[in-house]
């Protein structure tokens, strides 16, 4: 919304005072100001009032005239001018030689053979409005030579408030309400707006008026007759221009003004059309057309504005064509209401149709306003068509209304919000500059809320702690720490193991950590051959491709891995990410918070692919839990796994995750020549599982033996298996057993495997040794596994 | 005394001849060992007087002693050389030739994220986890949101088919955050200090600067009497932190739903230190976090007393952050699952 700082002065004397640092404190206590401030006027110099004397054809050109015109000065002057509105005893803005207008100064200039001592202008050349079919027409009242911009309000400086900044503040769509912030951020007084009283007007007949709906909380309307004005003055048509409105005609451009300066919304009918007002909803749609000429469909949720049973406005939002003013208009119904704001919120985002009136009415607008909004449009009205009359007495209906806010407060409630110290005289003060009243009785604060902040936006006493706080100004608070206790925190496990997660897989196994989406990508997946399971679904999603969430990140690190084949020729990438695995029984999203692994490499040697992640889990496990995980063969559930080397990964005896390898048919089309293994894991699973605590075992003083078998090992036997064969033989000196070479020829595979026994108390015999060994051994021939 | 000298000479020769440690070995072996040559020449004794014993017996010994001294000399002989030789074999390396970087990679909001939590927690504050899948409760109703609160516009919401949404703000932990640790704060006077970092919705359409998925980190306190001036120390130091300088922050009025007063932060431009640039629009300043006095409503619905307790509360867009702290142009790489842009990000602080 754009303000004029000349409109804003019409209310609060701001005279010497640096506008511009008073529009930076309103950016800093009130609302978001954009950032260029506009100094109209500020390119223009030199121009006057210029009435044309005479006026002759130019004789080689259709369009050019010669004119000569009276500055004011004492002589006429030769002008060359291509208007085509020119005419004998016109008077024009006219740009002198020296004149300035914008970046252009003027000089003699020869035009077609003539040369042309000056300028006439246009409104939109003097940059007060965007009209240019002619030059501008200046009342005869006005004498020649003066300079246009004393005879004009042209010099203005106009600043953007952004409007989301004005959401909660429907006091602010208006230049009287900015206005009394500029007064209390100067601590100057707010003039009254000056009002006609309708009181006089009571014993004329009232308008037939019926509010039939809530939804309607307020309607005023007086009816008046014998306008004869048709082009609004000068002045307001440079404010409503500098504010981003178009003049139309006098009274529209009076409604509006009356918008711009009260924030009232106002409305004029032909009062031929409006003899007998009911504001309703309709039980059917039906099809309206708006005053700009568009049909709109209106449901039965809108509400209109009747003559009856014929609408003639949608309510807040924009009157009919059928009921607007025309040229043999003699009587006009003005309207000024307040509508139920979600319900003229809700009816805009309907009709797609968005007014200025509609964004103010969404804001909750003051039902006091609509009555001295008469006034003030009556007072302007008979300021510049003093022959008006009105024919009716104010009519109003009054259905609703806001309860009056009042709060209380203390003082030690004020310091202890804001934690410095501001005095009882400065909160009266302040809070008494913007409407409120205030009275103070020991240190206790008691407040009515005015009318126009009471609707929604101050309610309860934080309100107030904004109210005094902004205008005492944010920059000026002393800043300090808080006076807390300390306590210990307690780090949250699942984070915690998070952390190191990424630490070990990024840092150890340079893997590389990748964000993805929540949901499944349904062409890119189609692509890999992979289906997009079924889960919950996005409700309102605008694209289908993304609609469907995830139930497994697995899918998604393959796109991946897809879009990054020919980065390199081998590569690991994880994510910690989210997935919903299925519905608990209230129908809720059972949410897990997965670990994704994905490695890929340009090899043929799966198993030693396969191998490393095997590793990598371990590592995660036996770093963060100083245990390892068991993997145990499973079935596969989804496409893209490959039935063979399935595993679960097991830790404490629960499932926490899944470790395999890409099956073929998904493999091929991502790279036929690489090969890929993934695994995921659950990580809150993860993290609950307990820590396995650290247990010294003292360095042997004694040396230790090692005893190697080699053996010969049938398929199918595991080296689980042939572990199960001493687990329970070691009488406490056997401390490991590990692999230390293998060996594989078409016949058979074979492992040799070393035995390492020591003992704390003791040298170990190897009588001993051999005892337990050969019971290895037997153990081992019971599953078929025999010396080489 | 042929003997010894004959024996002496061969065993000069031998020792010539001898150009490595076992061999050596083999020489001290044959000569010095039990069954080696001079220890021979002592058996060879018997028939000779006792005179002679005692004169050739010195003889032997004397023998046997430099023979051990010659080899011990050989020994070190032998080291140095072979310590020599192993130095002269030693090969010039390349040390110019490209190191072996490979390396892994951090998501950038994983480095910011964690730079943003290890500044809360040096202060005490936890770090929340909390679920993307949330009720409408927990992202509008609990936090002074109710239906048809314009606010609600503002935020174009993912809804899921079971009625759940994705949620649009990390203020849909508040309320949890409030009832975990609430009981804590009114028995035991435990303030509530607490950030939630988490991943955010919006049913948008996205471009280089929008995104339908993004991170924000929110935060907050409550305690008895935390203000207004609190909040702006804590926004301050914070900042500060964050972008390792002394920021300026200014306050204005905002409004958000969920606190009362709202406050939009703006901190001065990192680029141009206020003085006015492109990429603060010439202003100065760059908008960078909402942030407020927690609406009494919200602290009501978590069980806490707005009475008894006040706070605040702070958002802030980690993804914002992670793309001014790397200078990312387009938004959309940070979820491309792309190695090329995605793999430069190895460093953890």
């Amino acid at each position: 919304m754009f303000l004029s700082m000349n409109w804003i002065s019409d209310f609060v004397d701001l005279s010497g005072l640096d506008k511009t640092e008073l529009i930076h404190q309103f950016s800093l206590s009130t609302a978001e100001v954009e950032n260029e401030i506009f100094f109209k006027g500020s390119e223009l110099s030199g121009v006057v009032v210029a009435e044309i004397k005479s006026v002759e054809n130019h004789p080689e050109s259709k369009k050019l005239h010669l004119l000569k015109v009276d500055a004011g000065d004492g002589q006429l002057t030769d002008v060359v001018c291509g208007a085509p509105n020119v005419r004998v005893g016109m008077k024009t803005a006219f740009a002198k030689v020296g004149a300035k207008i914008g970046e252009i100064e003027i000089a003699p200039r020869a035009l077609a053979g003539y040369t042309s001592y000056g300028m006439c202008c246009s409104e939109a050349e003097i940059g007060i409005s965007d009209d240019h079919s002619g030059i501008m027409e200046i009342t005869d009242d006005v004498p020649c030579g003066a300079d246009l911009k004393e005879i004009y309000e042209i010099d203005d400086i106009v600043f953007e408030v952004d409007n989301k900044s004005l959401t909660n503040r429907p006091d602010l769509w208006g230049h009287y309400g900015i206005a009394r912030e500029f007064a209390a951020l100067a601590g100057r007084p707010l003039k009254p707006l000056d009002v006609e009283d309708l009181t006089v007007f009571s014993d004329l007949p009232s308008v037939d008026l019926k509010i039939e709906d809530p939804l309607c909380q307020r309607y005023s309307c007086l009816q008046v007759e014998n306008i004869s004005r048709s082009v609004s003055p000068v002045n307001m048509r440079i404010r409503l221009y500098y504010c981003g409105m178009r003049a139309i005609n006098f009274l529209a451009d009076l409604t509006n003004y009356l918008m711009l300066e009260m924030g009232q919304p106002m409305h004029a009918f032909d009062s031929r059309k409006v003899g007998k007002i009911r504001i309703k909803r309709f039980d059917e749609p039906f099809v309206f057309k708006t005053l700009d000429g568009v049909d709109r469909k209106v449901d039965e949720n809108t509400l209109m504005i009747c003559n009856d049973n014929t609408p003639v406005a949608i309510a807040g939002i924009m009157g009919g064509l059928d009921s607007e003013i025309v040229g043999d208009t003699t009587t006009l119904t003005l309207e000024s209401a307040t509508f139920d704001a979600a319900s003229i919120r809700k009816s805009t985002v309907r009709l797609a149709h968005r007014t200025d009136a509609s964004m103010r009415y969404e804001k909750s607008l003051d039902p006091e306003l609509t009555v001295p909004a008469i006034g003030r449009f009556l007072s302007l009205l008979k300021k510049y068509d003093s022959g008006v009359k009105v024919v009716s007495a104010l009519t109003d209906e009054y259905a609703f209304r806001y309860d009056t806010v009042e709060l209380n407060f203390t003082k030690a409630f004020v310091d202890r919000y804001t934690g410095i110290e501001i005095d009882n005289d400065t909160i009266v003060k302040t809070l008494q500059s913007l409407g409120f009243k205030v009275t103070l009785e020991n240190d206790v604060f008691d407040v009515v809320v005015p009318s126009w902040r009471s609707t929604k936006d101050v309610t309860i006493n934080a309100d107030i702690i904004e109210e005094i706080t902004r205008i005492y100004g944010y920059d000026n608070f002393e800043i300090h720490t808080t006076r807390s206790p300390l306590y210990p925190v307690r780090p949250d496990a699942v984070k915690l193991s998070e952390e190191k997660i990424k630490d070990i897989l990024v840092k150890k196994f340079n893997l590389h950590e990748l964000h993805s989406y929540v949901w499944a990508y349904s062409d890119e997946l189609k692509d890999l051959g992979i289906e997009v399971e079924d889960n919950v679904k996005l409700a309102n999603a605008t694209n289908p491709n993304i609609e469907t969430i995830r139930n497994s990140l697995i899918p998604t690190q393959l796109c991946q891995v897809k879009t990054n084949v020919g980065y390199a020729p081998e590569f690991g990438i994880f994510e910690i990410g989210r997935a919903v695995t299925g519905m608990t029984e209230d129908n809720l999203c059972v949410e897990k918070k997965l670990l994704a692994i994905t490695l890929y490499q340009k090899t043929e040697n799966v198993k030693s692919l396969y191998f490393e992640l095997r590793d990598i889990l371990a590592v995660i496990t036996g770093d963060i839990k100083h245990k390892l995980p068991e993997f145990k063969a499973k079935q596969p559930t989804h496409g893209y796994e490959h039935p063979v080397n399935l595993n679960s990964i097991v830790l404490d005896g629960k499932e926490i995750g899944t470790i395999g390898i890409v099956h073929p048919n998904v493999g091929r089309k991502i790279d036929k020549k690489a090969c890929i293994v993934f695994a995921e894991l659950d990580v809150q699973a993860f993290a609950e599982a307990e820590t396995a605590p650290i247990i010294y075992e003292e360095p042997s003083k004694f040396p230790p033996i090692d005893y190697d078998i080699s053996v010969v090992i049938p398929k199918g036997v595991l080296f689980s298996d042939m572990a199960k064969c001493w687990a329970n033989e070691g009488k406490g000196i056997l401390k490991s057993a590990k692999i230390v070479d293998s060996y594989d020829t078409d016949m058979f595979h074979s492992e040799t495997v070393r035995f390492e026994f020591s003992s704390n108390e003791r040298t170990l015999s190897s009588v001993e040794v051999q005892e337990i060994m050969d019971a290895v051994i037997n153990n081992l021939k019971e599953i078929d596994v025999r010396l080489r | 005394m042929d003997k010894i000298r004959e024996l002496k000479e061969q065993f000069e020769a031998r020792l010539a001849k001898t150009d490595n440690l076992t061999l050596l070995d083999r020489v001290r072996v044959e000569y010095l060992g039990k069954k080696g040559s001079i220890t021979a020449l002592l058996k060879g004794m018997k028939n000779l007087s006792n005179e002679e014993k005692k004169s050739f017996g010195a003889d032997v010994n004397k023998l046997k002693s430099y023979a051990a001294k010659r080899i011990d000399e050989k020994v070190e002989e032998l080291r140095k050389a072979e310590i020599e030789r192993e130095i002269a074999e030693m090969p010039q390396f390349d040390i110019t030739v490209p190191a072996n970087t490979a390396r892994g990679s951090y998501h950038p909001i994983t480095l910011v994220q964690r730079q943003c939590e290890n500044i809360f927690k040096s202060m005490g504050f936890t770090v929340e986890d909390y679920p993307e899948v949330v009720t409408d409760y927990e992202c509008f109703e609990s936090v002074n949101i109710p239906k048809h609160h314009p606010a609600r516009d503002m935020q174009d919401t993912y809804y899921l088919t079971n009625g759940q949404l994705l949620k649009t703000q990390t203020s849909a932990a508040q309320n949890a955050i409030l009832r975990k640790y609430g009981k804590d704060l009114i028995e035991n006077g435990v303030p509530i200090k607490a950030i939630f970092p988490g991943r955010c919705f919006r049913n948008e359409a996205t471009d280089a600067s929008h995104e339908n998925t993004f991170f924000q980190m929110e935060g907050m306190m409550v305690d008895r009497d935390i203000s207004i001036s609190n909040l702006i120390f804590f926004m301050k130091t914070m900042l500060s932190e964050v972008f390792r300088r002394d920021v300026k922050v200014r306050l204005r009025p905002g409004f958000f739903p969920f606190v009362e007063p709202g406050f939009e932060l703006d901190i001065n431009c990192l680029i141009c230190g206020g003085e006015g640039c492109s990429s603060c629009k010439h202003s100065g300043w760059l908008e960078l976090c909402p942030c407020g006095m927690i609406h009494p409503n919200v602290l009501r619905e978590g069980g806490i007393d707005p009475d008894e307790y006040t706070g605040f509360a702070f958002g802030l867009g980690l993804t914002r952050l992670a793309m001014m702290e790397y200078k990312i142009k387009d938004i959309r790489d940070l979820n491309s699952g792309s190695l090329k842009a995605l793999a430069q990000f190895s460093d953890d602080e």
